[in-house]
């Protein structure tokens, strides 16, 4: 129960152990569970972040969906638009060239009537001539009966 | 105990005598009768021999397990440290923390200012503390036996103490530890003269109070490191006696061996809370000195 030199030495040995704990032990210890409390609060700020983004993109995902069946729909009534307007369209390009192709065929006929009629008309030219000569039995002047019976013919 | 009877009142003189190693003059008359030839150290084989030896003497029990035993709290709470994860802590390390944590939260409701040696103070003194306090569990006879037979002749000749907080020297070196640092950050942060002055100038702010408040203000200030050690102290000592005094009843028969088992459970069970009572006052009021020699504008 004597004061002595244990006294010092238990002083020296409490500062030593006190140094010790000051650089290698707190520090390390403090910091990491400083690090550790902010990480915690970061992962419980980001899951509220999280709910927060899943309900946005929730709406966002039902909004775009409207948004797409909406566009759907009014592409669907154009097409329809379109399509309609396409075969009135084909039916007006048809009834003209349906015109067209009449107006074309009406001009063909028309065309070989007069071609048959002008070769009807020489081929009786001929015939008359013929017919005649045969009548008079005689050789008429060729020249003054030609220009009879072409006149003739003109009049057919 | 072999140069005493083996009495009642020599069991307990035996266990509260360390073993000290320090130095005796030449000529000195041994407690076996030998005469030293020359002057010496050596260890000492009675408690009047330990006396003779003064203030040079060391008490090798007292530092060898203090010493061992804040080795082991440097080492665990280091290991912990390099090992510590940000991850989930788990086993000795979440123990760890929650140490730190606890300390750290006294820590920060005392002590308002910055420091760095502080909280580290703290901690160790709390662990340390209550690590050697702990020993005061052992049952008293197992570690002085077991050294006695180890390093000692195993005649029951070798004084040994295993709670180093049972002897004052190390309860007021540590006290010393503190008011040195507490002397030094008063210096550090009010100034030699802001120091002096707060000696000098209170409780009565007169100059011709000046010695009045020097004696009472140094008187305090003495106290302080005091009673802080001797607090320690006492507790401790008065467990350990009273674990002696069980210890005596296992002599005295069956029954009463029975019944001083019990007791001893009994008191171990309480002195549990004692132990870590004031291994936390001694922290607690060594961080309330640190915040008061912190305090500039302290008024008292």
């Amino acid at each position: 129960m004597n004061i002595n030199l244990t006294l010092i030495g238990q002083t020296i040995s409490f500062a030593l152990f006190v140094l010790f704990c000051m650089k290698f032990v707190w520090p390390a210890l403090i910091s990491m569970m400083e690090e550790r409390e902010k990480k915690i609060a970061d992962g419980l700020e980001a899951a509220d972040r999280a709910d927060k983004d899943l309900e946005l993109a929730q709406k966002k995902a039902t909004q775009q969906l409207r948004e797409a069946k909406e566009e759907a729909a009014a592409i669907i009534e154009q097409a329809n638009k379109r399509a309609n307007q396409i075969v009135e369209e084909a039916k007006v390009q048809a009834v003209a060239e349906g015109n067209r192709l009449k107006q074309a065929a009406e001009a063909q006929i028309e065309q070989d009537v007069n071609r048959a009629k002008e070769d009807l008309r020489g081929k009786v030219a001929t015939l008359v001539l013929a017919g005649a000569e045969k009548v008079l039995g005689a050789s008429i002047d060729e020249n003054a009966s030609s220009e009879l019976v072409n006149q003739l013919a003109a009049e057919l | 105990m072999a140069s005493e009877e083996l009495t009642q009142t020599g069991y307990i003189q035996h266990h509260l005598q360390n073993m000290a190693y320090g130095k005796l003059p030449e000529g000195y008359v041994r407690a076996d009768g030998s005469i030293m030839e020359q002057a010496g150290w050596t260890l000492a084989h009675s408690t009047q021999e330990a006396s003779d030896m003064g203030f040079w003497a060391v008490h090798l029990d007292t530092l060898g397990w203090s010493i061992a035993l804040g080795l082991l709290f440097s080492f665990l709470f280091s290991r912990a440290a390099k090992k510590a994860t940000t991850g989930v802590p788990k086993g000795f390390q979440s123990f760890v923390e929650m140490v730190v944590e606890f300390v750290d939260g006294v820590v920060k409701d005392t002590f308002h200012h910055s420091n760095k040696l502080v909280a580290p103070m703290a901690l160790t003194i709390f662990v340390w503390v209550f690590m050697m306090n702990l020993m005061d569990l052992v049952p008293i006879d197992w570690l002085p036996m077991l050294a006695d037979h180890t390093i000692g002749q195993g005649d029951g000749h070798l004084f040994f103490k295993v709670v180093p907080t049972t002897d004052p020297n190390a309860t007021l070196g540590m006290a010393l530890g503190v008011f040195l640092l507490m002397i030094g950050f008063s210096i550090k942060n009010k100034g030699i003269g802001g120091f002096v002055k707060e000696l000098a100038l209170h409780p009565f702010n007169h100059p011709v109070m000046i010695p009045f408040n020097l004696f009472l203000e140094l008187v305090g200030l003495i106290a302080k490191p005091i009673s802080l050690g001797l607090r320690l102290f006492g507790n401790l000592y008065a467990g350990e006696m009273i674990f002696i005094l069980i210890a005596l009843l296992y002599s005295g028969g069956l029954v009463l061996g029975t019944f001083g088992a019990g007791l001893q459970w009994m008191w171990a069970v309480f002195h549990i809370l004692v132990i870590t009572l004031q291994a936390f006052v001694f922290m607690v009021l060594s961080t309330v000195y640190m915040a008061m020699a912190h305090d500039v504008d302290e008024q008292h």
